[in-house]
């Protein structure tokens, strides 16, 4: 099942912040470079899968359980209701 | 922490109150009482500078507010404008004057959200609170066009003693009307609200019947349907809000002149507050002695200053102290530990009680409106 960002979130680069944000009606949570990484993964067509062997493309010298924390991170990101199944 | 050390943050929350003209007439306004003795409103050209400036420094996160941000004509440039600059765009509105060709241009100048405000949950007493025929009828269809254009739509209901007894038509009409989110803001005291708050107050048993049905319906919701935020008011705590986050670090306000507050209500304190039409927002936010005069804790009263949780809450509420003790130094009454704590508990203790005073709706000189009692 691929996977899309809610429209309610919108992910973007702020430089104050040094790194990238998620805005929603009035508020704002700031993203680790990691978290931030895997959502610009997120584009309404790529599966979980698709974003775990683009993102082992992107760092072919990321720790083993890079994977794992990919897991992690996208379903508490689902939880949140930032990301959804398309 | 002394105040010369205190770290300046960046005012991520830009509020632009773009205008206190409002076609409606609400009791519990936040606006300041005396806005007759407001000046003129400062020009298209000079917000647009507010906005870039303030994003430059970083500010993100832009409500367009009030009085009704619709009655200015040039809403629609300055919602480009913010847009092009990266502003998360929020449009902070009682729907009226929202119609179907201004929600498409403001989608197309590339707002992000509208806030719509309701005063109850059915005609009468929407109309009555609001003192504005038609209303309901009028936010029922904004509600629809919102969700037609496919903006996150945030339903705002101010509770007080007057509509606290219909939180169950409140939150069935905020699934029907498929918000994302709805705000069952208690209302606070300030502004207008201040004034009538012998009439506003709920009391806490109707507070406890209000918050028990909200929880019970949101345990039955299983992830469906909005997402209900329900604030308590500042009466009913024993220690204060982090006001503001901490005054002059997260949030600035713009009024429709160009004075810059850190935070909506502040004007009411006795300090000068500068205009964007004498400095730039960069050196207001950074050096001005109003934003200063409250940064770090040195300013802090006992028993503020000794307190392990004055990095918490930061003592509170300046306009708070001020509007009930007379002095804005003092430590927020909502706190148990405040000396002036018992004229908070005495408020509550008349909540609910038949009043004398009249209730004063919101209304500005020019406004030539038949006023109602109820």
């Amino acid at each position: 099942m691929s996977l899309k960002m809610n429209p309610l979130y919108r992910l973007q680069y702020e430089k104050a912040q040094n790194g990238h944000v998620l805005l929603f009606p009035e508020g704002m949570v700031k993203l680790s470079e990691s978290a931030a990484e895997i959502l610009l993964q997120v584009d309404g067509e790529r599966t979980e899968t698709d974003i775990k062997s683009a993102l082992r493309d992107k760092f072919p010298d990321a720790p083993e359980d890079m994977e794992q924390d990919i897991d992690e991170f996208l379903s508490h990101a689902k939880e949140k209701n930032w990301v959804l199944d398309e | 922490m002394s105040s010369e050390s205190a770290q300046i943050g960046t005012p991520f929350w830009l509020l632009a109150e773009l205008t206190y003209q409002c076609p409606l007439h609400c009791p519990y306004c936040s606006n300041p009482v005396n806005m007759d003795a407001e000046n003129a409103e400062i020009d298209t050209q000079q917000w647009l500078k507010v906005l870039s400036d303030a994003r430059e420094m970083g500010a993100v996160q832009l409500g367009f507010s009030g009085g009704e941000p619709l009655m200015r004509k040039d809403l629609e440039t300055l919602v480009k404008h913010a847009s092009e600059l990266g502003f998360y765009t929020n449009l902070i509105t009682s729907g009226i004057g929202l119609t179907e060709k201004r929600i498409k241009a403001l989608k197309e100048a590339g707002l992000d959200h509208v806030q719509l405000s309701f005063q109850a949950a059915n005609a009468e007493e929407n109309d009555l609170i609001g003192n504005k025929r038609h209303s309901f009828e009028q936010k029922q269809k904004v509600a629809r066009l919102i969700k037609k254009y496919d903006y996150p739509m945030v339903l705002n209901f101010c509770i007080t003693a007057q509509n606290i007894a219909q939180m169950p038509d409140v939150m069935d009409l905020s699934c029907e009307l498929q918000a994302d989110f709805v705000e069952l803001a208690t209302v606070q005291y300030y502004g207008w609200a201040y004034e009538n708050r012998e009439h506003l107050l709920p009391t806490k048993q109707q507070l406890t019947t209000a918050e028990t049905y909200v929880n019970q319906f949101r345990d039955g919701q299983e992830g469906q349907g909005p997402k209900f935020i329900f604030v308590t008011p500042d009466y009913y705590e024993v220690r204060p809000k982090a006001c503001m986050n901490g005054w002059g670090t997260t949030f600035l306000t713009v009024t429709p002149d160009g004075t810059c507050l850190p935070c909506h209500s502040a004007k009411i304190l006795p300090l000068t507050f500068p205009n964007v039409k004498e400095q730039s927002v960069q050196d207001i936010w950074h050096n001005d002695f109003s934003f200063n005069h409250f940064r770090g804790d040195d300013w802090m009263p006992s028993p503020c200053k000794d307190c392990d949780e004055k990095h918490i809450d930061f003592g509170g509420c300046r306009c708070q102290a001020f509007m009930l003790t007379g002095d804005m130094y003092k430590t927020d009454p909502v706190c148990s530990k405040s000396p002036d704590h018992h004229l908070i508990q005495s408020a509550i203790a008349n909540a609910g009680e038949s009043t004398d005073k009249p209730l004063r709706y919101r209304v500005l000189k020019k406004d030539k409106i038949p006023v109602k009692t109820v």
